[in-house]
């Protein structure tokens, strides 16, 4: 912990706070089994669950034992050509001990489905229905999972790297239409660079080219 | 009109318009004259649906006084709306909203794109956003601008009022209700939509 002036000094000594380090020591006593080595990184600890199926008794542990009682996101990532596939991020915080831990847990696109974590945190109901919608995971004990973002029925899940950015034509009656947008030779991206403003600058790059 | 004097049981007959009154006699076409009411007398239907929005707040406001159009009169009920300004990026999910909106309002009615996104997908080239609200609905006015100054939507608003004053109102009013309709009023309408006196 950084004590970078005397009053921070005096609150650690009379109020020992937990690092996030610490913190994800504990739990990753009471997990053996199932948590890696805590990674850190800018002052960040990052703890991967092994099995994507024993996420709800990790958290559950993380908030009974730990504090951790707020989930502040939860999110996922398409490593597409990667196997597993998905990576699903929870993003912890304890306001007790002011401390963040960032769990993550692979899934196989075979699988696309995990435990909901809705038990030990509500605010996961919104999270876990946005992950549903635009990457396609599906959450295990889920209350109400539908679609948040898109409409009921659109058959696509935006936001997985193989959709494209421009969308596809989708005809339901009485339920919706798409076109393709069209993208005048786009998507204009950004790549990262060391150069100047020209380099910086978005532009179009097809992947395939 | 005519009324019984009772003191000395007389009829007495009065003329329909009093010209002492009521001033001098305008002679117009009916086509005209209601166009007349009905451009100086927009209701908006405010389509808020991004930032484009608060520049039609803005409009609406005193500084930019859209009062001075006879639109100040924004009602939040499609029922009650001659002109839907669509201001903002409409999505897909909401295009379905705006649309069923857009059929609740009352003939005669109108639209104006209000900014890039309305009128084509501006900035959003993506699978959310529809390109152009004149997909789903006729617009009448394009705004263009990211978003648009309040005086772009009065401007706007004025071209509709051209707009709307040259619209061959009888004509297409017989186009679409029929005969039967204009025998009620006891109008009769020539070959190019003229009212021919009875």
């Amino acid at each position: 912990m950084k004590l970078s002036s005397d009053r921070d000094l005096a609150q650690h000594l009379y109020h020992p706070v937990p690092t996030p380090q610490e913190l994800a020591n504990q739990l990753r006593a009471t997990f053996p089994d199932l948590l890696s080595v805590a990674t850190e990184f800018r002052g960040e600890v990052t703890l991967t669950v092994l099995d994507a199926e024993q996420i709800l008794s990790v958290c559950a542990g993380a908030r009974e034992q730990l504090g951790f009682d707020m989930l502040l996101d939860l999110s996922s990532v398409d490593n597409l050509g990667d196997d597993p596939r998905w990576t699903v991020v929870y993003e912890l915080y304890s306001v007790a001990h002011g401390a963040h831990l960032r769990l993550k847990t692979q899934l196989s696109e075979e699988r696309s489905e995990l435990p909901s974590v809705v038990p030990v945190w509500r605010t996961a109901d919104w999270h876990e229905r946005e992950a549903y919608d635009m990457m396609g995971i599906r959450f295990r004990g889920h209350p109400d999972l539908r679609r948040i973002l898109m409409w009921d029925g659109y058959p696509y899940f935006p936001l997985r790297k193989d959709f494209p950015l421009a969308g596809k034509p989708t005809e339901l009656p009485e339920v919706a239409f798409t076109r393709s947008a069209p993208l005048e030779g786009g998507p204009f991206v950004t790549v990262p660079t060391q150069g100047g403003s020209i380099q910086r600058e978005p532009r179009a790059r097809n992947p395939e080219a | 009109m005519s009324a019984i004097v009772p003191a000395t049981g007389r009829s007495v007959s009065e003329v329909g318009y009093n010209s002492k009154i009521e001033g001098e006699v305008i002679h117009t076409r009916l086509d005209s004259a209601i166009n007349w009411f009905r451009q100086n007398s927009l209701w908006p239907m405010p389509m808020g649906l991004a930032c484009c929005a608060i520049e039609l707040m803005a409009a609406g406001a005193s500084r930019f006084d859209i009062s001075r159009f006879g639109s100040e009169v924004m009602r939040f009920s499609p029922r009650q709306s001659d002109v839907m300004i669509v201001a903002g990026t409409v999505t897909y999910k909401m295009a379905l909203a705006v649309r069923r909106i857009y059929e609740q309002m009352t003939e005669p009615k109108w639209v104006i794109a209000m900014g890039a996104c309305a009128s084509t997908g501006g900035m959003y080239r993506s699978y959310a956003v529809l390109q152009g609200v004149d997909n789903i609905v006729p617009v009448d006015v394009y705004i263009a601008g990211c978003p648009p100054r309040p005086e772009a939507l009065l401007d706007a608003i004025i071209k509709l009022q051209g707009k709307v004053a040259k619209e061959p109102f009888l004509r297409d009013w017989k186009k679409d209700a029929g005969p039967e309709k204009y025998g009620r009023l006891g109008i009769e309408l020539g070959e190019k939509g003229e009212v021919i006196p009875s």
